[in-house]
């Protein structure tokens, strides 16, 4: 029986004020779904894969919006658009790899309505989960994309267990590169996790991308003042270049001593369930020179253990070419 | 409460995704209600030993008895516990999650005490069929006498039929419920090997078409849960007082004379007069 799709489905919507009404109301409804944009949730509430009776919109809540600064570093309300993210003068100042990746975030409609909290909560783009398919991700007990016959080109290469889905996050590699900070909130009180540790793998739980839970609130972003105005890098690789997910990005933030490497940050998008900080290849480029032999080793340990799918080990000679040029820090991103 | 979970495939199938997890819920509360029943009826419970006069008169009559038997041999209880280490880990690997107590990439860790366990079982089928006595530890019609007098022991009625050979009824019965539920688990856990990438399978989702699977994973599923509340049992019984003595034996290898006496029929479980370890079953 076909299902009717050009309108959306009946809930209560509430629009709370504050966080914590927000709270509460998370608190008092067990199957709720909390909307930022709209961009990834008007997809699942209208092909009615996701059928909450509560929609919490945060478009109300102050508290969630701005950017402040904070012991060298900035605090970003979670549902601050990627516009104002990727215009705000200090963002653009001290880090201005996240304004790079805001800031190429889908479309400009898009990143008007698009909040950095979302970006980095979105769930996967994987077609056959987002079809509805009883996927392992959707609680099933099986991979779609994960067959000899599937149409598999965007999804991951590494870390893949039992699922094969991607992260689709531009920013949440630079704010990995970045240090940042995730403070989430729920009933409970206050919880500040590293990005780092936000953003997880299916072998940990497959049905999340992230370590929020439910009644959960991502509440703001803080970036410490610890890679401030120094080198960085961001490429965004995708099909098309007027708006669309990446199939690979990378992220990095590199101070140097001269031409030494001192410290790095090097994150990859699009090739695992979570954004990857390529920690191996940061500990084998710190204090070597930045050139190419540098760029050439790296490049060969960040795929290592690399198994791709049929229709995406292209993603392999991007991944390491985007690592070199990561490393050999070339200009602007040109994709 | 669902037993079951249903998905509708891509096809537009109705097919089984997995078991509700509210039957793990029910496994241990159901296997905690049992320790309950069971630790009340044995407060009232008249044990099940034979008297001491009784055994005083058989260990005059088999003065020829060593003083310690051989119940358990090494290799035996070897198998036990790494059964036991295998086991545990499935489940916790299994279940913690599910649970919430930690998250942690538990399906490696799955399969690989699945594959110890497989292999522990192989091993034991082997020593089992050509090493021990195979037929102690089953149980069939032949146990209904045996099965009459222990019910009339525990009602506190004096019985002259059978005590048990090397293994209790009880004992048996749970050999071969724990045999079900393991070959369950076993052998649908080898299917599902297919389902994951591993090194000892090349993986292949198409083995099954989508009911099938959904039936494995439901057996699979049900061998588990099934496998929490007899391992609470297990550990129960391991733990009481008056079971504390078989519990040793399966660290130890051995039980006294009297024990021996006092809990089997020496004419069902057979012992050599000398002390020969390799040859007690």
């Amino acid at each position: 029986m076909p299902v009717i799709r050009d309108v959306m489905p009946a809930f209560e919507l509430f629009q709370p004020t504050s966080i914590a009404d927000t709270l509460g109301l998370l608190d008092r409804h067990e199957n709720s779904w909390i909307m930022a944009g709209g961009l990834d949730s008007f997809d699942w509430l209208k092909d009615r894969i996701k059928r909450p009776e509560v929609v919490i919109d945060l478009g109300g809540v102050a508290e969630l919006r701005g950017i402040r600064e904070a012991d060298g570093g900035v605090e970003i309300g979670a549902n601050t658009t990627l516009t104002e993210v990727a215009g705000h003068p200090v963002v653009k100042d001290k880090f201005k790899l996240l304004a790079e990746a805001a800031g190429i975030v889908a479309s400009p409609q898009i990143r008007n309505q698009g909040s950095l909290g979302g970006n980095v909560a979105q769930d996967t783009r994987c077609h056959y989960y987002r079809a509805g398919w009883p996927c392992y991700r959707a609680g099933g007990n099986i991979c779609y994309a994960d067959t000899p016959t599937a149409v598999n080109r965007e999804h991951a290469i590494l870390e893949a267990d039992r699922c094969v889905a991607v992260s689709p996050s531009d920013t949440a590699p630079a704010l990995i590169a970045l240090d940042a900070q995730m403070v989430v909130r729920n009933g409970d009180g206050e919880r500040v996790i590293p990005a780092r540790d936000f953003f997880i793998g299916p072998w940990l739980d497959i049905t999340r991308m992230t370590m929020l839970e439910r009644g959960d609130l991502l509440v703001s972003i803080r970036i410490p003042g610890t890679f401030a105005g120094k080198p960085h890098y961001f490429e965004k690789v995708r099909d098309r270049q007027v708006w669309d997910f990446p199939l690979v990005n990378v992220a990095s933030t590199m101070p140097t001593n001269g031409n030494t490497i001192e410290d790095a940050r090097i994150v990859i998008g699009g090739v695992a369930a979570r954004p990857l900080r390529l920690v191996a290849v940061e500990d084998a480029i710190r204090g070597r020179a930045r050139n190419e032999e540098t760029a050439n080793l790296a490049a060969e340990i960040a795929t290592q253990g690399a198994a791709p799918l049929r229709h995406n080990a292209y993603k392999i000679p991007l991944m390491q070419n985007l690592v070199k040029r990561a490393i050999r820090g070339e200009g602007q991103w040109t994709s | 409460m669902d037993l079951v979970t249903w998905a509708r495939s891509p096809w537009g199938e109705d097919v089984l995704t997995h078991i509700s997890w509210s039957l793990l819920w029910a496994s241990i509360v159901g296997g905690v209600l049992f320790l309950l029943a069971h630790g009340g009826y044995m407060l009232f419970s008249r044990h099940d030993k034979r008297a001491a006069g009784e055994v005083d008169r058989m260990e005059a009559q088999r003065a020829g008895l060593p003083a310690r038997i051989t119940r358990h041999t090494f290799v035996a209880r070897m198998f036990h516990w790494v059964m036991a280490v295998a086991m545990l880990a499935l489940v916790i690997t299994a279940f913690v999650p599910i649970i919430g107590i930690k998250q942690f990439a538990w399906v490696e860790w799955h399969w690989w005490a699945g594959i110890l366990l497989t292999g522990s079982i192989l091993f034991h089928l082997v020593h089992a069929t050509f090493f021990l006595d195979f037929w102690s530890i089953w149980v069939g019609p032949k146990d209904i006498p045996e099965f009459k007098a222990e019910m009339m022991r525990e009602l506190g009625k004096e019985h002259g039929g059978p005590k048990p050979g090397k293994y209790p009824l009880g004992n048996r019965l749970y050999h071969l419920v724990v045999m079900l539920a393991g070959l369950a688990v076993i052998i649908t856990g080898l299917l599902m090997m297919f389902r994951v990438r591993n090194p000892i399978v090349d993986r292949n989702p198409y083995l099954m078409g989508d009911p099938a699977w959904g039936i494995t994973y439901v057996l699979h599923g049900l061998g588990g849960v099934g496998f929490v509340g007899l391992i609470m049992a297990h550990i129960y019984f391991a733990l009481r007082p008056e079971k504390l003595w078989v519990t040793r034996s399966m660290l130890l290898g051995w039980i006294t004379r009297r024990e021996y006496l006092e809990h089997h029929d020496p004419d069902r479980w057979k012992t050599p007069t000398r002390p020969s370890p390799s040859t007690h079953v």
